[in-house]
């Protein structure tokens, strides 16, 4: 065997893989520009609409999407520290504590749908006809099964805020569950154990083929659910893609867009999945 | 059962139909835990070779090291990729997060030491008589390296095997480094999970089928070369 020329060998072939992993990621820099961060909840992505909306808007503008779901908290706390460019999440309470301090710009209503209480159809702790506050009370009174979502997202920050107004502190009963996970797994584990739980009419509808579950409340009016979009401000956070983050607000509350999202889901579940709202706010900052 | 069933089918579909997303995540994911293997081969079997042969005060620390990493729990490694990575991190400048190479980073971190413990272990079993034969035969340095990695061959590749299938099941730090963007990111293990909290169970167990298919598929083919060079 030629030493010197397996020498070369080898150092040539570990030169190949330095160099490609150079070109790897001077490609992956080069296209950063271009990329948006979209932090959302994921209700937005389980139930198929950025799926939907994302390639429209991309066409559109050339920038890349980058969506990734977490609840609402993550994302959240992802703007707050600049590592995502723009947000839509659900959680208006929260929302407002970053629009307040500044990290929020561009603050505006997408659309919104409702919360229902979802359970076994027999519904053995009587649900039905009660208002959300009321169920809750009826939930706990009768010990049933909850599944919580447990995962700081927008959805359990309100189902947290119904049972506060329920008088109610469920965290750490037995028949109080967390799962700790997205909404779809979580209505997966509702209907595997004959459990209520809290959940967002679109994902409900979206997956309602696979699941044992009914809607026992809805209608009453703590149970709204509103979407915003906020761009992280520029200001605060130099590395923010301010332009594709602004585009992609003002794409949301487009007439166009929003007309897609009264539409979405119709064909398939026989109900749209969310409202739009957008135009109801003109003229707010 | 019937889940399954369906899910063996919706596999077959696709595969037959060449389901354009489900080709690009496998390629993807093809991609992805290969460059991760053969990064960690590069760090580990050296690491490995120099903890087999050489004999330093602290080498029984840096050997219980690597043995601690070949346990390492793929979140830890997200979660500290994540925070390196991150705009505000570190490494932020980069801009790696949310990118394949970040998944490729966090994996081959999750591979390397799988690879260096177990070369190790296999040049160390190697006859140190041989050993000794071979420098007495005037070997230069180099020439020795590599007459020793011919003869720990097979427990190195079995290395390789076991630092490829721990890139390629893992899905804790993919989806944390990498976001499981569609069309970017997403590798059959986090969709596979996606599928799963959107409860189409049906495709979340095709995508599960071809992971493991795809899985057996190279695993075979370099047992079959390891099995083939190891032939008298």
């Amino acid at each position: 065997m030629n030493k010197l020329f397996v020498g070369r060998h080898w150092l040539r072939g570990s030169m190949a893989v330095a160099l490609l992993s150079l070109l790897w990621i001077a490609a992956a820099s080069a296209a950063e520009v271009k990329d948006i961060i979209l932090s959302t909840t994921t209700s937005t992505v389980d139930s198929g609409l950025l799926d939907e909306l994302v390639p429209i808007f991309e066409k559109q503008t050339g920038y890349r999407v980058k969506t990734i779901a977490v609840g609402t908290g993550q994302a959240l706390a992802m703007g707050e520290k600049g590592e995502a460019d723009v947000l839509l999440v659900h959680a208006p309470a929260a929302e407002k504590k970053l629009v307040d301090v500044g990290i929020g710009i561009n603050y505006r209503l997408v659309m919104h749908n409702d919360f229902i209480l979802a359970g076994p159809s027999k519904d053995p702790a009587g649900l039905k006809g009660k208002s959300a506050v009321e169920a809750l009370k009826a939930i706990a009174a009768t010990q049933s099964v909850f599944i919580s979502r447990g995962d700081d997202s927008g959805t359990h920050k309100k189902e947290l805020s119904l049972w506060k107004e329920a008088g109610i502190d469920p965290k750490g009963k037995p028949w109080y569950q967390e799962s700790g996970q997205g909404m779809g797994a979580t209505l997966s584990m509702a209907s595997q154990k004959g459990a209520y739980t809290l959940t967002d009419r679109g994902t409900y509808l979206s997956q309602k083929a696979h699941l044992e579950l009914a809607i026992l409340c809805e209608g009453d009016k703590p149970l709204l659910n509103i979407y915003h979009v906020m761009q992280v401000n520029p200001e605060k956070f130099s590395k923010v893609n301010a332009s594709g983050a602004k585009a992609f607000v003002d794409f949301m509350i487009a007439p166009e867009t929003q007309k897609r999202i009264g539409e979405f889901g119709k064909d398939k579940y026989g109900a749209p999945l969310f409202f739009p709202d957008a135009a109801t706010e003109s003229g707010k900052p | 059962m019937n889940v399954i069933w369906e899910g063996l089918l919706a596999a077959v579909r696709m595969l037959i139909s060449l389901d354009p997303e489900v080709l690009e995540i496998t390629w993807r994911t093809i991609q992805v835990s290969v460059t991760a293997t053969i990064i960690s081969i590069a760090i580990g079997i050296p690491i490995g070779t120099v903890l087999a042969l050489t004999r330093f005060p602290s080498r029984g620390f840096w050997v219980s090291l690597v043995n601690f990493g070949m346990g390492l729990p793929p979140v830890v490694v997200g979660l500290v990729t994540w925070l390196m990575l991150a705009r505000y991190g570190p490494l932020g400048m980069l801009g790696l997060l949310y990118t394949p190479t970040a998944i490729v980073v966090a994996q081959s971190i999750i591979a390397s030491p799988i690879v260096a413990g177990f070369s190790m272990a296999a040049i160390q079993s190697v006859n140190p008589k041989l050993l000794l034969q071979i420098r007495s035969m005037g070997a230069t340095r180099f020439q020795f390296l590599l007459l020793l990695l011919w003869e720990a061959r097979l427990g190195i590749l079995s290395a390789v095997i076991a630092g490829f299938g721990g890139v390629i099941s893992e899905v804790g730090a993919s989806m944390m480094v990498g976001g499981n963007i569609r069309g970017y990111t997403r590798v059959l293990t986090t969709a596979t999970v996606l599928e799963v909290s959107k409860g189409n169970l049906e495709l979340a167990t095709a995508l599960s089928i071809i992971l493991l298919a795809l899985t057996f598929v190279i695993v075979s083919l370099l047992s079959l070369w390891q099995q083939r060079k190891s032939a008298p």
